[in-house]
């Protein structure tokens, strides 16, 4: 278990004032220009000794990722994005950043700016996320009140200004180069890649996209040491701390800072309280938000929770959003919902996922009554297959997954359903 | 140069190009929906995917370029299942009513379902519908039918130049559309319905006349203005049905206007079949026969001295009814001759001095354009789009200057002044404009022919000279001084110089009052309906006119002798580069019409002159005896053969007033569009298209309604 002087978001529950005295007493902002002064390389040299991987989903090492930039600054500005488009079914860790450790974020912005050369940087907000973007906003102008943006950010002679922008509701939107195209006020739809924002991102300039959690997490990462975030995790590719999002069937659900690579059945017991009626009530654990593919009871017991390990059980991380079911629910149907989900939020760009969503959707909703033969089952996954990674973004990858971890784990309920609605539901007579 | 290996072929390419490029140039074919080659690349079909080694997921061609050392596999299992799996997502939502869609036959959805698709489809759930959308009278949508691949949307965007198409809505509800119904205004919009892959977009007016393969296809050239963009003219038994672009670089690309494509069921409407006569002034017109139409005229011809007769050869006259008249009257001794509709009367004498001389490829090289007294847009579409097309890829760093009325050209134009004292302003370098001249490689300079029908023509010449010497305009490798004209016939007819033989001999508007005045007694029309000749030819003239429609002119002639259209004849058309080309017969003429040189030829026995030819041949014969250039099609003027840019002019004032363009109405430009019915209801559609309160066309037609 995580000891408490190891956490980096000692405010994460709100119990102390999100403003700045508090953040500095906290430890934010005392010595950022000191931060500044190991440079560029030294910036990204402590991110990637830390091991840090994006904590948006995809997993990415970061201070690499920060890499990519242009060393030079060349005609073109260079921007930092920071995606704070959190939509993720089940997930909301970055909502509390925003809220309760703002300073945390807008400090992990200055270097992470700093270390790629950006001398502005954007935060994309969520158009939900009404009060979290005032939050934000309050944070940014006590900041450039007492310098710590703005000219001269921090004393260091590194200029540098944020700015909040809110988004209007789109789930696709979170994708990075669907947000550059919102942010640059046209329709959301991802880009193909290459050319990766690194080349031309925002207004085809330099652009780097990084999760909320992420950037919060550079200020700790670099005051304390890369080995000191190495050193938390499981393993070297799996390190630091991460935010956990407990909702579902447990007992208390709630947000809280784990060390990478915790046993998922501990995670549970410890912070929400275990499952709803018991563990041995578990029916499955969506373990990463709605796109990963569910896990069963049985692998629930062993697994922990980090990147690889639940890559081996054919999950994933993915934002670390836990969503935990127990017997009582209707699983078919549960994954069903989130097939609509995602036909509704497909941006209808690229034809797989636009023509595959709704498919899927359509041939869940029989699943659900079982009005179906047990050979759709296998043409299901085969349209899953079909739109899995033939898609511009990962947008059809996050339909097909949780679709592909229901027949994987419960093929036999979905066979059951459709033996009991044959034999039950009402035919036409002869 | 990145060099990579496509299906085991190693390839190297132009760095930038894409794999589906490299592929192609190979000779494999890919399939492709989203893909156009001169449209910006989505990558949104995904039919185009094929497999690169050591890419964890198979890539989109289309969007992914070439790279170093590339294994790219077109053709392996996975690639052909990724394709039958595009294929069954675009069909499920597709309808599938093939039989009852006029794109069947040529449609590449249907074509790529045949040889990349399932054979059957899994979908058993309910199709997507789609309401149909009103985007004006010549695109017909069945938007059901669209697959989102928004071809039509970034066409819209970036070569016309219009942003009222667009993907609305999201995921499964996507479609094509304009939000608030209206329709799109694009003189370029048929081009949707050929760049659509499947049948959401056709053709209103061709909507269930014919199967692709029922047609005769003749190559043939557009008239509707002087570019002489290259059309197909699909006919079947003796009715053209429908007129398609044919791919010419230097001229139309692939595209064509509205106009040009839209025009032909004037053809077949309001024409002339039957000679017509009138036996004395203010008598009926009665149809009668060839022998005593033509013994007719040729008795009052003979009766009236050469110098009293004159004879004019209008906008859409073919190459080869211009030489025979022009035989004619040489033959017959009169000197009053003209070709020059809009009454411009600079100097021929130097072809360079009314060519496009840049030519319309050029363009793309040019790095300044002025604009003197012209609307490319509505005078020539294809040039100006082709000039859009310089501005996109000069990422807008193409400065355009207009001189003239304010118009709305698709890319910024710089408005400098309406009048042509701004050309001074311009030679005095003060103006801002001026400095991008002076800076400019090379410059452009665009005048509207109409421009030398005014008053103070020789004094804007004068300027234009100044101006050509000032900025450099000429030099070596470069002519950037440009004639622009509107009518196909005209610079074929400049070339074999159907202009005023002699300097006392009549012009256009000398002829006109000659007329009125009585010193012309006999007046031959060649198809010229671009005047007012019952208003504006004396009661007691003699006209002949030889011209395939109803207008103005068949309207005051006493002799009407019936021609063919230019899809019922072969005729050759030179356009305003200089590029003589070669428009095929599709369809026999109505009636008793005839082919024009061939009636020319008739009268010209009756009054016993031997026009030395009695065959097509022997035509384009007489043509490359006396003017070589002209038998050589599709090629263009050698500008070292075609005499320097030299129109004198003098120095004089200014008369003021606008150099406005002298397109006032579109779709009304020629007797073909006045009598068409497609061209109607796009009047109708764009009434403000152009500004139709002081459109000449509109005076006439007031006239003839009282």
């Amino acid at each position: 278990m995580l000891k408490k002087e190891d956490r980096m978001f000692p405010n994460l529950y709100g119990t102390e004032s999100p403003g700045l005295a508090a953040a500095k007493a906290r430890g934010s902002w005392v010595d950022t220009k000191t931060l500044l002064e190991k440079g560029r390389d030294g910036i990204i040299a402590e991110m990637k000794a830390s091991g840090l991987r994006g904590r948006g989903g995809a997993g990415f090492p970061t201070g690499m990722k920060w890499s990519f930039m242009p060393k030079e600054i060349g005609d073109k500005p260079h921007f930092l994005v920071i995606n704070a488009d959190e939509s993720e079914p089940g997930t909301c860790k970055d909502r509390d950043i925003l809220r309760h450790e703002p300073h945390k974020l807008l400090e992990g912005a200055l270097l992470a700016a700093f270390a790629m050369g950006a001398h502005t940087a954007y935060i994309y907000i969520r158009g939900e996320f009404y009060h979290e973007a005032q939050a934000v906003n309050k944070a940014i102008d006590e900041a450039r009140d007492a310098g710590l943006i703005g000219k001269n950010a921090c004393g260091s002679g590194w200029d540098f200004d944020i700015y909040v922008h809110r988004g209007a509701g789109a789930y696709i939107c979170g994708e990075e180069t669907a947000l550059l195209n919102s942010l640059e006020g046209k329709k959301g739809q991802p880009r193909n890649k290459p050319p990766f924002p690194a080349m031309a991102g925002l207004y085809a300039c330099p652009t780097t996209v990084n999760n909320v959690e992420t950037i919060a997490s550079a200020p700790d990462i670099l005051r304390r040491g890369g080995a000191w975030f190495a050193g938390l995790g499981r393993d070297e590719k799996n390190t630091g701390t991460k935010l956990f999002c407990l909702s579902g069937h447990v007992n208390t659900p709630c947000n809280v800072e784990e060390e990478m690579g915790i046993p998922l059945k501990e995670l549970i017991e410890k912070h929400a309280g275990g499952v709803r009626g018991g563990w041995d009530n578990l029916k499955a654990i969506i373990p990463g938000g709605s796109s990963t593919p569910l896990l069963p009871k049985d692998i629930c017991g062993a697994v922990r929770m980090d990147y690889d390990s639940l890559r081996e059980v054919q999950s994933g991380l993915g934002t670390a959003a836990v969503i935990v079911m127990d017997q009582s629910t209707d699983i078919i149907y549960a994954i069903a919902r989130l097939s609509y989900f995602y036909m509704h939020e497909s941006c209808g760009q690229c034809t797989p996922c636009r023509e595959g969503t709704g498919w899927i959707w359509r041939i869940m909703q029989r699943m659900v009554k079982g009005n179906a033969t047990v050979s759709e089952i296998d043409m299901l996954l085969d349209v899953t297959k079909q739109i899995e990674g033939h898609t511009i973004c990962a947008h059809g990858d996050a339909s097909a997954w949780p679709i592909q971890g229901l027949i994987r784990h419960f093929r036999d309920e979905m066979e059951d359903r459709i033996r009991t609605y044959r034999k039950t539901a009402p035919r036409i007579a002869a | 140069m990145p060099k990579l290996t496509i299906n085991g072929t190693e390839i190297e390419v132009a760095p930038g190009t894409s794999i589906l490029q490299a592929a192609e140039s190979l000779g494999y074919e890919i399939p492709r929906f989203c893909y156009h080659d001169r449209l910006s690349v989505p990558g949104n079909c995904r039919m185009c995917l094929v497999e690169v080694e050591g890419a964890p997921k198979p890539v989109a061609s289309c969007a992914m370029a070439a790279g170093e050392g590339m294994i790219v596999h077109t053709d392996t299992d996975r690639v052909r299942r990724a394709r039958q799996n595009v294929m069954e997502f675009l069909l499920i939502n597709h309808p599938l009513d093939c039989p009852i869609c006029d794109q069947g036959g040529e449609c590449d959805l249907q074509d790529q379902a045949v040889a990349y698709g399932y054979d059957r489809s899994r979908y058993r759930e309910s199709k997507r519908a789609v309401p149909n959308k009103n985007i004006g009278p010549l695109i017909k949508t069945i938007m059901t039918r669209c697959i989102q691949c928004t071809r039509c949307v970034r066409f819209g965007e970036e070569i016309a130049g219009v942003t009222e198409l667009g993907l609305l809505h999201r995921g499964e509800d996507v479609e094509i559309g304009t939000f608030v119904e209206k329709a799109v205004s694009t003189e370029l919009s048929g081009n949707m319905i050929d760049i659509c892959p499947v049948g959401a977009l056709t053709s209103a007016p061709y909507a269930y006349k014919a199967r692709p393969w029922e047609l005769r296809k003749t190559q043939s050239i557009d008239i509707s203005d002087a570019a002489g963009s290259n059309i197909r003219i699909d006919s079947r038994g003796n009715e053209v049905l429908r007129i398609l672009p044919r791919l010419h670089e230097g001229i139309n690309e692939e595209w064509i206007s509205d106009k040009a494509r839209f025009c032909y069921d004037g053809v077949s409407r309001g024409r002339l079949d039957t000679p017509w006569l009138r036996d004395e002034p203010g008598a009926k017109l009665r149809p009668v026969s060839w022998e005593e139409a033509l013994t007719f005229v040729a008795g009052r011809l003979r009766k009236i001295r050469a110098k009293d007769m004159a004879a004019l050869a209008g906008d859409l006259a073919d190459l080869e009814s211009v030489v025979a008249l022009k035989d004619l009257m040489t033959q017959l001794g009169t000197p009053h001759l003209d070709c020059r509709m809009d009454g411009a009367r600079f100097d021929p004498s130097s072809r360079a001095n009314y060519l496009f001389n840049t030519t319309i490829a050029g363009l793309e090289r040019a790095d300044c354009i002025l604009l003197v007294g012209t609307n490319p847009r509505w005078e020539s579409t294809m040039i100006n789009a082709r000039i859009r097309k310089a501005w996109r890829q000069k990422k807008g760093a193409l400065p355009v200057g207009l001189i003239g009325e304010e118009a709305d050209l698709t890319y910024p134009v710089e408005h400098i002044g309406e009048t042509a004292a701004a050309l001074k302003e311009i030679i005095g370098g003060k103006h801002p404009f001026a400095k991008k001249m002076k800076a400019a490689q090379n410059p452009v300079l665009i005048v509207g022919s109409a421009v030398f029908a005014r008053e103070d023509h020789g004094a804007i010449a004068h300027l234009l000279g100044e101006l050509a010497r000032k900025y450099d305009i000429i030099r070596d490798g470069w002519n950037g001084m440009n004639m622009l004209h509107g009518a196909a016939g005209r610079t074929g007819a400049l070339d074999v110089g159907f202009v005023p033989q002699a300097p006392d001999a009549r012009g256009m508007a000398e002829i006109i009052e000659g007329t009125r005045s009585g010193a012309v007694k006999a007046l031959y029309l060649l198809g010229t309906d671009e005047f007012n000749a019952r208003a504006d030819i004396g009661w007691q003239c003699f006209v002949v006119y030889q011209g395939h429609h109803g207008d103005h002119a068949a309207m005051r002639a006493d002799v009407i002798l019936p021609g063919a259209a230019w899809t019922e004849q072969d005729g050759t058309y030179v356009n305003v580069e200089g590029r003589p080309q070669f428009a095929r017969q599709a369809v026999s003429p109505p009636g008793e019409a005839k082919e024009n040189w061939k009636i020319i030829r008739a009268l010209a026995e009756r009054l016993n002159i031997r026009l030395p030819y009695d065959t097509s041949a022997h035509i384009s014969a007489r043509i490359a005896a006396d003017w070589p250039h002209l038998a050589k099609w599709d090629v263009l003027p050698d500008h070292t053969e075609i005499g320097a840019w030299d129109l004198k002019g003098e120095k004089g004032d200014l008369s003021g007033g606008v150099l406005a363009s002298p397109v006032r109405n579109y779709y009304m430009t020629n007797p073909l569009c006045r009598a068409s019915e497609i061209m109607a209801r796009c009047h109708a559609a764009f009434p403000k298209g152009r500004d139709a309160d002081s459109g000449s066309e509109d005076k006439t037609e007031q006239e003839a309604a009282e």
